[in-house]
């Protein structure tokens, strides 16, 4: 068996790649079932409180799900305030797993992208969950995207120290 | 979907001091390990249709040739079980032959080439194999220590099945000095791994009167045959 080529990291200067449209999973419309859309925006920082200003943010999220009119991942770039935006659909309800988008971070200094997950604040489907009732209590919070307005979210991630986001392997 | 657990060695850990950068941005808590058969065992198909290849990066659309050492780099994806990954995107970005991006946050005073942006993008076939057309990138400074230079490189994107498999690294060349004295490159632990990200010179690839050939090839990250192989 061969083992996977090593990670390096994607560096500061990938930004060709960000094609403006990737912030946005609802440009193709179409039939969604008129779901709602959401805004998800979220400020990068690091161990010193520091802005993250050349990540590269990527979302998938497998519901609703993947199409011609729905691509289900995202790219972001953050800005001078270390920012990102993504507009996507609100994913659907799951019987088994609370809604929630998969967001990946990569950086000049991440040898590796670091995985994490953005679910919504007093979704009653949260409680039951089971990855999220896994983490701390003291610690789920980072996974919690919060409202700020009418179809606005709210995902901020601290990769390092105080607030650390929870961040996951597979 | 259970993916296996990387080989011991062969990835670089989140903190590595000697760099800088990673000391104020890599996690102080351990990773949580997600289940198998996650929203991450899955990830995003790219087609030639919503995205076009530029598979040749030594020269503009309409033809104006970039300055440097044209080279072709051609190489196969695969799995950790040697099954070809076909039909995957590959992204690619590189500094110009004197060293210099093309991005506004690249402050390094050696020119830029307004006939090369530097960003490619090519599709492996079904038998895994890709190819594409570029010329060699420069070394330059960056101010992780004192007269630190990055070697020459090629960063490399791709997606494979799923996030799982999401994979970007970087394509060395072989015979660089600076590869002993680079941070990034040296994070990886184990000898052999990090040797497997130097491309190899191949007479055979190369273009008569017009290109060096450089072959690279990649190996994405596989699931276990069985859910409970091993286990």
């Amino acid at each position: 068996m061969a083992s996977a080529t090593s990670q390096q990291t994607i560096g500061p200067f990938w930004h060709g790649h960000a094609e403006k449209v990737w912030c946005d999973l609802t440009r193709f419309g179409g039939d969604t079932g008129g779901r709602r859309t959401l805004t998800l925006t979220g400020c990068i920082t690091d161990g010193d409180g520091a802005l993250v200003t050349d990540a590269c943010i990527e979302t998938w999220q497998t519901s609703p799900p993947v199409s011609d009119t729905f691509p289900g991942w995202g790219r972001c770039a953050t800005d001078a305030e270390g920012t990102f935006r993504i507009r996507t659909f609100i994913p659907e309800d799951h019987p088994r797993q609370a809604p929630h988008i998969a967001v990946l971070v990569h950086a000049r200094g991440l040898l590796k992208p670091l995985l994490t997950r953005a679910y919504f604040a007093n979704h009653p489907m949260n409680e039951r969950d089971p990855v999220l009732q896994s983490i701390d209590p003291d610690r789920r919070t980072t996974l919690l995207a919060r409202p700020v307005g009418e179809g606005r979210w709210q995902f901020d991630i601290r990769l390092q120290g105080e607030g650390e986001t929870v961040f996951f392997e597979i | 979907m259970n993916y296996r657990p990387h080989t011991v060695g062969s990835q670089p850990e989140y903190l590595h001091e000697a760099y800088q950068s990673t000391r104020k941005r890599s996690p102080l808590q351990p990773l949580v390990r997600l289940p198998p058969g996650c929203t991450e065992a899955s990830g995003p198909v790219f087609s030639p249709q919503h995205t076009p290849p530029i598979a040749d990066m030594s020269k503009t659309a309409d033809g104006r040739e970039a300055a440097g050492q044209r080279i072709v780099v051609a190489g196969r994806v695969t799995d950790e079980d040697g099954r070809p990954v076909a039909n995957t995107m590959i992204e690619l970005w590189q500094a110009n032959a004197a060293g210099r991006y093309d991005h506004p946050g690249d402050t390094h005073d050696a020119p830029l080439d307004p006939n090369f942006p530097g960003l490619g993008r090519v599709f492996t076939d079904h038998d895994g194999c890709y190819r594409f057309m570029s010329i060699k990138p420069g070394a330059y400074p960056w101010r992780n220590h004192h007269n630190a230079w990055r070697p020459n490189h090629i960063h490399f994107s791709l997606f494979g099945p799923g996030c799982a498999s999401r994979l970007i690294t970087q394509m060395y060349f072989p015979g660089d000095p600076l590869l002993a004295l680079d941070p990034i490159y040296n994070s990886i632990p184990d000898t052999e791994a990090r040797r497997r990200l130097i491309s190899t010179f191949d007479i055979e690839l190369t273009l008569p009167n017009y290109a060096l050939g450089y072959r690279f090839d990649l190996v994405l990250r596989g699931a276990r045959a069985t859910p409970f192989e091993g286990a």
